[in-house]
């Protein structure tokens, strides 16, 4: 019951085209790994495979974004609008219709300051995607190492970290992130001090992890349960292997389905989460492009200019409808028999 | 049934103490001094010890915890303040106004956003969910499918302010969203908050028809369902006496959780459409260290979770006699 071969090491030059000749039996049955398997199904749907490439490109402009700034020639901290007069009218809107829309500044300009829009959403991604990546990735290492445990270790650990987990999500999680954000920074910085910005992304990341590990934890839970009773791992023990062998050779390869659909389905929610922050502004802190910040500064100025909110908001949009298109399809790739 | 409520309420109770604790000995934790914003901006060392005395804060933080929650239980007496009957949540340390009070002037704003918001996400999400599942690969249902995954994908600070620029501002067809209670004016009450409830239930009913859809589907091909067919029962009948109850239960459990967390104050929203319901306190209570109000918000928001999940269990019992509560 081991699975050698991870999802993601996988290559579509592994892949089988399902269209070509059927190769000799006994090497198909022998050669394809479930990683395999997963990636042959999850190329034969369309919607999936389109969705994967949107959010790609999501990750690829926030990655290359020093580069569209120096083919573009802007950056995102200039404040165009107000170093150059003839952009901004007298109360900082852009004069411009469509929100100061030209060939110069492809998306228009922010109003009152007068910064590039595009190059905002352009690093803006990357503010968001790094927060919720790193967030996505804390929490769900939390939620396997204490589902797992709970799970594993049964008795009195299970019972007590089951209760941990039934507080953890009796919290009121957005009020106590708001609430927390300050005593985590506290942790670090001193009063009086100007918090530095990094650590700002840091305590974001602390806090979105804390709020978030729990749920994956209490369905990991669930699953080593029952797990636990099946003959494959009774089989294991009987030959004598340790636990250590045990959770990591045959519990961890039946859980890597729902771990990483939680995870593909955490991201997106936690990206969404950091700009909720920032949109209540508790989030990132000028001058850094963050898409929640945009969102807030939209809503300031909706009525004067409705342009500037539409490029974060249907930026987001794309990418939240992309990622989750992408956590069905993974789904519905790892384990067939669930149909949506 | 009884022991099954006694156990879950004594579980319940311990939860919200954790919480309280947690959210108590945190706050001394934040740097901001409570008592400097009270004291003013020029403010003597003296005075400074007078309004800390004042605010019960020089005591050790474990006694004031034990303070706080004894004035939940009996009451407290407060210098210069006079006695604060159970339950009291104390006095806001901003503008000393009981905190029991403001809460309860702020509830029922949350309480219509919240209630009337969800007879609406209920009744589109489980329609849309039925009639999807119903026909089931045809285009009304591609439609619901098409039109539950943008709904689950939107911000509501995003939707919730464009549907304000257009429907208020350009077309006029709605005034800015306001509170008016519900027994001083029922259609006013119900027009003032119809933006609010529009925007949310697009945002909540995706789940519901989701949930909906697939849970009936299933349900659709049960064999329950196809004796009931077979002994010559109209098809209405079939649906919602019978496959339309086990789809029920799902939807229960996330309309619970729904409904918890939107009590404990929907800050977003309450921001988005400038509401000044049990969120944007809450909100408030952070941006000002209001320790009493802070308290009383996430106490509330946490009960409303907890008391939720219980009704929810119960619910299930009353839906599905098979459910045995042991």
């Amino acid at each position: 019951m081991t699975f050698p071969t991870p999802a993601t090491s996988v290559t579509p030059a592994d892949s089988v085209d399902p269209a070509s000749p059927p190769r000799d039996p006994d090497r198909d049955v022998a050669g394809l790994s479930p990683g395999r398997l997963m990636w042959r199904r999850f190329r034969r749907d369309r919607t999936g495979v389109v969705a994967g490439i949107i959010v790609a490109c999501y990750v690829l402009v926030a990655l290359a974004a020093p580069l569209i700034s120096r083919l573009y020639g802007k950056d995102p901290y200039t404040t165009y609008g107000l170093d150059t007069p003839g952009l901004l009218n007298e109360y900082g809107f852009p004069i411009l219709p469509n929100g100061g829309i030209s060939s110069e500044f492809w998306f228009g300009i922010e109003p009152g300051l007068g910064r590039d829009v595009f190059m905002q959403l352009v690093y803006g991604i990357r503010t968001s995607l790094a927060i919720a990546f790193a967030a996505t990735l804390g929490a769900t290492l939390i939620g396997i190492v204490v589902g797992i445990i709970a799970g594993y270790a049964g008795g009195r650990t299970d019972y007590l970290l089951g209760r941990v987990i039934d507080v953890m999500l009796s919290f009121p999680s957005t009020l106590f992130i708001i609430a927390f954000m300050p005593v985590v920074e506290n942790l670090f910085v001193g009063p009086e001090e100007e918090t530095p910005i990094w650590l700002r992304a840091v305590t974001l990341i602390i806090v979105l992890t804390a709020f978030g590990w729990a749920s994956l934890a209490r369905l990991l839970r669930g699953q080593v349960l029952s797990l636990r009773e099946r003959e494959f791992v009774d089989a294991a023990r009987v030959t004598g292997a340790s636990p250590a062998r045990i959770i990591f050779k045959e519990l961890l390869p039946n859980l890597w389905t729902p771990i990483l659909v939680q995870a593909t389905l955490m991201l997106p929610s936690l990206v969404t989460a950091e700009a909720a922050l920032s949109f209540l502004g508790v989030g990132m802190i000028e001058p850094v492009p963050d898409w929640g910040r945009m969102f807030l500064r939209g809503t300031e100025v909706y009525q004067d200019d409705i342009t500037y909110l539409m490029f974060p908001g249907v930026a987001l949009l794309i990418f939240v409808i992309a990622f989750n298109l992408l956590g069905d399809s993974v789904r519905d790739a790892f384990d067939p028999k669930i149909r949506r | 049934m009884l022991a099954f409520l006694t156990r879950r309420t004594i579980g319940a109770v311990i939860t919200l103490l954790i919480i309280a604790a947690a959210t108590f000995f945190l706050f001394f934790a934040v740097p901001a001094d409570p008592a400097r914003l009270a004291c003013g901006k020029v403010c003597p060392p003296e005075l400074l010890e007078q309004a800390r005395r004042n605010l019960g804060l020089d005591a050790p933080v474990w006694e004031q915890f034990v303070a706080w929650l004894a004035g939940l239980v009996v009451g407290r007496d407060y210098e210069g303040l006079g006695h604060c009957p159970a339950p009291c949540l104390g006095y806001s340390f901003v503008n000393r106004e009981p905190v029991l009070e403001t809460i309860l002037d702020r509830l029922p704003l949350t309480l219509s956003l919240t209630f009337g918001a969800a007879v609406f996400f209920l009744l589109f999400g489980v329609g849309a969910g039925v009639v999807a599942a119903l026909r089931r690969g045809r285009p009304l249902d591609k439609i619901a499918s098409v039109a539950s995954l943008i709904g689950a994908s939107v911000q509501i600070y995003f939707v919730g302010t464009l549907a304000m620029y257009f429907l208020v501002y350009q077309w006029q067809i709605l005034d800015r969203p306001q509170y008016i209670p519900l027994t001083e004016d029922p259609i006013g009450w119900a027009y003032g908050l119809l933006l609010p409830w529009l925007v949310l239930s697009l945002i909540f009913t995706a789940n519901y028809t989701r949930i909906t859809r697939s849970t009936m589907v299933e349900q659709l091909s049960e064999d329950f369902v196809r004796t009931a067919t077979a002994k010559g029962l109209p098809r209405r009948t079939v649906v919602t006496r019978f496959a339309l109850r086990g789809t029920l239960i799902p939807v229960v459990t996330i309309f619970g959780v729904d409904l918890g967390s939107l009590i404990g104050g929907a800050i977003i929203t309450e921001t988005t459409f400038g509401l000044q319901g049990i969120g944007r306190l809450a909100l408030r209570a952070v941006t000002d260290s209001d320790l009493p109000m802070l308290m009383a918000t996430v106490l509330l928001a946490a009960a409303a979770i907890v008391v939720f999940s219980i009704i929810v269990d119960i619910l299930y019992a009353v839906i599905d006699p098979r459910v045995r509560l042991s």
